[in-house]
């Protein structure tokens, strides 16, 4: 195996015969090399953001018809360092009567709740951090940190805006939640396990095609769950306060920031891994970073969509939020849910199952709308009946 | 020692540890925060014994809950929140007495158990704790009924919020 072809291998090797060299016990081994990769796809992580952050805004900017940041560095690449410095050198304001301890752990908490959901995503045939049985799992159980660190930024701030922030955003990222997982188990059926390494090694007709209403509800709650337009209720910053991190500056305030740019990706990259086929393409079991490569691309085009809806779309309303979650996406979902797991088991490994598959995807999401805009309708006719009013009599 | 000694004997330093601060706070909020410290600690210990599964729902279900919690300590309460509220109630003798009867008859039971010292046994090598929790819970020689008993049981908790949290209907 050749460097070009499979550099992490090469390189874990090269670790792992020092640490050999070195006469640790076997124990030690291990742990030391566990911590050396933890620390690489954390970093890893990490400085994809800054790139992100940059491709956010030029990708904004052109859809605003905009040039974006152009003047550090060619293509305003070095835009994001600046932003970096700035961010380090300003004031750190903590109020007076904060929570101090709390208010210093909830951003941390934040950015490590998104950096831990890389720990089971697998880049390429053998790069993974760690390949959980329960990786689907997994996922939906760090994603807890998320919401409890909203919560313990929002309190901790001791600032009636930012608790009352804190809520609205607890209730969104809870609700949402719901139809997320709903989906997530629809590839975990199809693909007969949680592992992430199966998810993708089974799918040699992506779960797009066999579940496509499954995939468009998880990008939609996805979208919902990192708080952007249009769901964007969490911030909302024309007109309300900023909500849970008002009362943050500086780096504190960018580790929030950073953790929201770095979920975006993520959601992009979960959906590539869970409908797109993860790694898998042309080559990329001889030559793992060719899987490395595609996985990237699949992602970049999930994130491409989050953005494209981002600066597409307006602010929905928090009640037409709130019904769209509960009335039509979990409903869809959970008959979803059921039906895949009936289909799938009838046409298990028959020609029939991708067609039998897609045509009841395609139903459900159908009738679900015409469902969905049959009640809204009968809910505005019922809304616009003539109520008796109070009227002024006279004595 | 070996590693996984170590990180066993520190996980059970903190879950002890964040135990006894979670009861003696008086301030809602960082007993709360200490249960979550408390409830990882578990799920930790899920992981050092091979029980992954476990380990990720105790997360999901104990952790993702406590936000739920937080919500409701500050909602539903004045004074606890800011930590003016005494922890201890009028009973606290009586609870004291029976938790120390209980520890002791854990204790002597699980010292006489020859499983506690022992080490864990290695797993098969094909080994699938989902399957096989999966095939326990609905298979008759397994659990269930009481898997099933206890769906009722939550649905009819379902139902009930629902017929709880409804607006009164008006006859007209």
């Amino acid at each position: 195996m050749s460097f070009w072809q499979d550099p992490i291998a090469v390189i874990g090797q090269l670790i792992l015969d020092l640490l050999h060299s070195l006469n640790l016990p076997e124990g030690w081994i291990v742990f030391i090399y566990t911590l050396i990769s933890v620390v690489a796809v954390a970093s890893f992580g990490l400085l994809l953001v800054i790139f992100l952050i940059w491709l956010e805004r030029k990708v904004a900017a052109r859809f605003q018809d905009r040039v974006g940041p152009n003047r550090a560095g060619p293509f305003g690449l070095l835009q994001t360092f600046a932003d970096m410095v700035k961010l380090v050198t300003k004031e750190d304001v903590v109020p007076e009567k904060a929570d101090k301890l709390i208010f210093n752990l909830a951003p941390i908490l934040s950015l490590i709740a998104v950096l831990l959901i890389w720990a089971v995503v697998p880049f390429a045939p053998g790069w993974i951090g760690t390949d959980l049985n329960v990786g689907v799992l997994y996922i939906a159980a760090v994603g807890s940190f998320g919401i409890l660190s909203v919560l313990m930024a929002g309190w901790s701030s001791n600032n009636k805006y930012a608790l009352l922030g804190a809520f609205r955003a607890v209730a969104q990222l809870i609700s949402y939640e719901v139809p997320m997982l709903l989906t997530m188990m629809i590839p975990v059926l199809l693909a007969r396990g949680m592992g992430m390494v199966q998810m993708v090694t089974v799918q040699d007709t992506w779960f797009i095609f066999l579940a496509p209403a499954a995939g468009i509800i998880f990008l939609v709650s996805s979208i919902a769950e990192i708080g952007r337009t249009p769901f964007d209720l969490l911030e909302a910053e024309s007109e309300l306060v900023a909500g849970y991190h008002t009362e943050y500056t500086g780096m504190k305030f960018g580790m929030f920031f950073a953790a929201e740019f770095l979920h975006a990706f993520t959601v992009g990259v979960l959906f590539a891994i869970l409908f797109l086929g993860g790694w898998r393409g042309p080559g990329a079991e001889e030559i793992p970073i060719l899987g490395m490569f595609y996985l990237m691309i699949k992602g970049f085009l999930g994130y491409f969509v989050v953005m494209w809806v981002r600066s597409t779309l307006p602010r929905i309303r928090i009640d037409h939020m709130m019904a769209f979650n509960w009335k039509f996406l979990t409903p869809v979902a959970l008959a979803l849910l059921i039906l895949t797991a009936l289909l799938d088991k009838i046409f298990a490994g028959t020609a029939l199952r991708l067609p039998a598959l897609l045509g009841a995807n395609l139903v459900v999401l159908a009738l679900g709308y015409w469902i969905s805009t049959l009640m809204s309708r009968r809910q505005a006719k019922e809304r616009t009946k003539f109520k008796k009013r109070p009227v002024a009599k006279p004595a | 020692m070996t590693v996984e000694q170590g990180i066993f004997l520190f996980i059970g330093f903190v879950i002890l540890f964040s135990a006894f601060m979670m009861v003696t706070r008086s301030n809602l909020i960082h007993a709360a925060l200490y249960l979550v410290l408390v409830l990882f600690g578990v799920a930790v210990l899920f992981v050092l014994l091979d029980a992954g599964f476990l380990a990720v729902v105790q997360i999901i279900v104990y952790i993702g809950a406590i936000a739920i919690l937080m919500i409701f300590a500050v909602m539903l309460t004045r004074g606890n929140v800011t930590g003016e509220a005494i922890s201890m109630n009028s009973v606290f003798g009586w609870g004291l007495l029976l938790c120390s009867l209980f520890g002791f008859a854990l204790i002597i039971m699980l010292g006489q158990w020859p499983g506690a010292a022992a080490l864990a046994p290695a797993l098969p090598a094909n080994w699938n704790e989902v399957s096989e929790l999966g095939v326990a819970l609905v298979s008759p020689q397994g659990y269930v009924i009481p898997f099933e008993v206890a769906s009722v049981l939550l649905l009819a908790a379902l139902i009930g919020a629902i017929v709880v949290a409804r607006p009164p209907q008006k006859d007209e």
